[in-house]
């Protein structure tokens, strides 16, 4: 077990620098910099100047290290854009951006587990042809538009909620929403095809021979198995979550990271963006390790492989 | 179906009867599936309104009108049939850039979908056939851009080189090859240890002569599958970076593009935002549906 864990990690902290250098090659030569610090039509002179303040003029690998023992310590550098330091930057964004992917989550956890289970339970039978229609749609639906829509619906037709900010708990209830319902479709064709898988098992069997029956059959035997894959995918999905904040707080005007990604880009704030990538990267990956070692707690067949 | 219902029948004047072959069976299966006929109906239908978009649509997409700005579709109080579903903040007929606009996303959605395929087969291919490091290299290279957040990487990068058609085509497809590198590693791996590449090995074949000749015919249709549904993927990631503004620019008529220029007026003129959205929406769904018919119909095992 220990042996597995190192190896996992030994691997996530290899990925994670292999993402700091693509988050920080591909930005810094897809552009100039310099250029998006001055802008396209400024004087070379002017170009020049920046260049030497900023330090751009040394080579591109001696400006990776740089940046990378800066990050290692905590030094994000500074934004170029809001005149800041981008630590402070996300700092004050990222308890937003967390309540928000929680929230999202708890949204996914709330409809897809019955709905899976649901299908599994009355497979072939309109309930389950429902709730794959449903994934088959919730999977084709952009999230931004189904934003928009809920905006009509339930801001402005129906006015409930509120259509934009993060001051109060009812701000959330759209966004969360919006986010959480494009992991519905993944977790809930794997809660109803484990369901069906374990309903057909063996020890179910035993246990409806032993006199089990109903709720105490679902409960007791069968979901707790079920849920175990669920348990990890969810992992995923919390890191992928934090990966679509930028559409959903971009349309609620939620200030979080999401927003300030989107905000950087359209202002060429290239620190600011380089870390977010690296950070979201980040957040996948220790997600994905978590969920490797909880697959590897629960069942014992994937740490002796 | 009524060539399989014969063959019982047939097989009592006939000595040797042979099963249907796959491609019977396939089509049989198609022909009860009816999410797959769905699916590739509108898929079809779809292509035809992007090939033929200047016969269909009433007027130009950018013909600007001012008299006639934020008319309202035909069915709302004020609407006229000279523009059936009304015109935008400039007076352009919607249902014409409508229209085209399944000419953008088509052709994005075809052009990335095809780029994704080219990476993720040839890594997957190369990775399932010898193993090895060569495995390794693929499986960390997964590993790597499998942690990269997509959307944001590909709204920097097409922001920061300069959005295009082109730009957009090629970001969308080398950010989406991960699933073409799954699926074709492992059926590879599979076919690899089978009998028949064995003897292809044996009388003397080359590697590439195998993966050519034995490998990839026998990942088509897994191939097709993945492509129905990356093309569905792709079409959404067009629209999601057109409606943030680092994607198609105006006055092309993305549907993405347009939800976002229609969000100025959503509290009163909400269909420029439901109809574009709408046109996505079934477009989407018809990739999806037939990329779900074909995986049940040429490898029903698969199917949940």
């Amino acid at each position: 077990m220990l042996n597995y864990i190192l190896q996992r990690v030994g691997l996530a902290i290899a990925v994670a620098f292999t993402v700091s250098l693509a988050a920080f090659l591909l930005l810094n030569i897809a552009t100039d910099p310099a250029y998006a610090i001055a802008g396209e039509e400024a004087d070379p002179e002017v170009i020049e100047q920046i260049r030497i303040r900023y330090g751009l003029d040394r080579p591109l690998w001696v400006r990776y290290l740089d940046w990378l023992t800066g990050v290692l310590r905590g030094d994000f550098g500074v934004s170029y854009y809001w005149n800041k330091p981008v630590a402070t930057l996300v700092a004050e964004r990222v308890g937003t951006t967390l309540t928000l992917a929680f929230s999202a989550l708890f949204v996914t956890i709330a409809i897809a587990i019955p709905l899976g289970a649901a299908a599994a339970l009355n497979r072939n039978t309109w309930v389950d042809r429902l709730a794959l229609w449903l994934a088959v749609s919730a999977q084709a639906v952009p999230n931004f538009w189904l934003g928009l829509i809920l905006i009509i619906l339930f801001a402005v037709m129906i006015p409930i909620f509120p259509v934009s900010g993060d001051h109060t708990w009812l701000h959330f209830v759209l966004p969360a929403f919006v986010l959480g319902a494009s992991s519905v479709p993944p977790v809930m064709r794997l809660m109803r095809t484990g369901l069906i898988e374990v309903m057909g098992s063996d020890y179910i069997r035993t246990a409806r021979a032993k006199g089990y029956r109903g709720q105490t059959l679902l409960l007791r035997h069968a979901l707790r198995n079920a849920l175990l894959p669920v348990v990890s995918v969810l992992a995923v999905q919390l890191g992928q979550k934090v990966g679509g904040s930028v559409i959903t707080e971009s349309i609620f005007a939620i200030n979080g990271l999401g927003r300030l990604a989107l905000q950087s880009i359209l202002g060429a704030d290239i620190p600011t963006v380089q870390i977010l990538i690296f950070l979201f990267a980040l957040v996948f990956v220790a997600m994905n390790l978590l969920a490797d070692i909880l697959n590897a707690a629960l069942d014992p067949r994937i740490r002796i492989r | 179906m009524s060539r399989i219902l014969k063959h019982p029948a047939q097989s009592v004047n006939t000595v040797e009867q042979l099963p249907p072959s796959p491609g019977q069976l396939a089509r049989t299966r198609a022909w009860s599936h009816r999410g797959f006929q769905i699916g590739t109906g509108i898929l079809i239908l779809l292509i035809l309104v992007a090939i033929f978009a200047p016969y269909l649509a009433p007027h130009h997409p950018f013909q600007q009108s001012l008299p006639n700005r934020l008319l309202p579709p035909v069915w709302v109080e004020g609407g006229n049939w000279t523009y059936p579903l009304g015109t935008d903040q400039v007076g352009r007929d919607y249902l014409s850039r409508l229209i085209y606009g399944t000419r953008v996303s088509i052709t994005i959605g075809l052009s990335a979908a095809t780029i994704g395929l080219l990476i993720g087969v040839t890594l997957g291919v190369l990775a399932g056939y010898f193993g090895g490091w060569v495995d390794h290299a693929v499986s960390f290279l997964l590993t790597t851009q499998l942690a990269l957040p997509g959307l944001l990487l590909a709204m920097a990068l097409v922001f920061f080189i300069g959005p295009s058609l082109i730009v957009v085509i090629c970001i969308i497809g080398v950010l989406h090859w991960t699933y073409f590198l799954v699926v074709t590693r492992s059926a590879t791996q599979h076919i690899r240890s089978l009998d028949f590449v064995a003897a292809a090995r044996a009388s003397g074949a080359s590697s590439r002569q195998i993966i050519w000749h034995e490998i990839l015919p026998n990942l088509s249709s897994k191939i097709i599958v993945i492509f129905t549904f990356e093309l569905g993927i792709a079409i959404l990631a067009e629209a999601s970076l057109s409606f943030l503004g680092v994607g198609i620019q105006a006055p092309t008529p993305s549907w993405g593009l347009m939800i976002a220029e229609g969000k100025e007026a959503i509290f009163y003129r909400p269909w420029l935002v439901v109809l574009p959205g709408m046109f996505l929406f079934v477009l989407v769904i018809g990739a999806n549906l037939m990329g779900d018919g074909l995986r049940d119909i040429t490898s029903p095992e698969e199917k949940s």
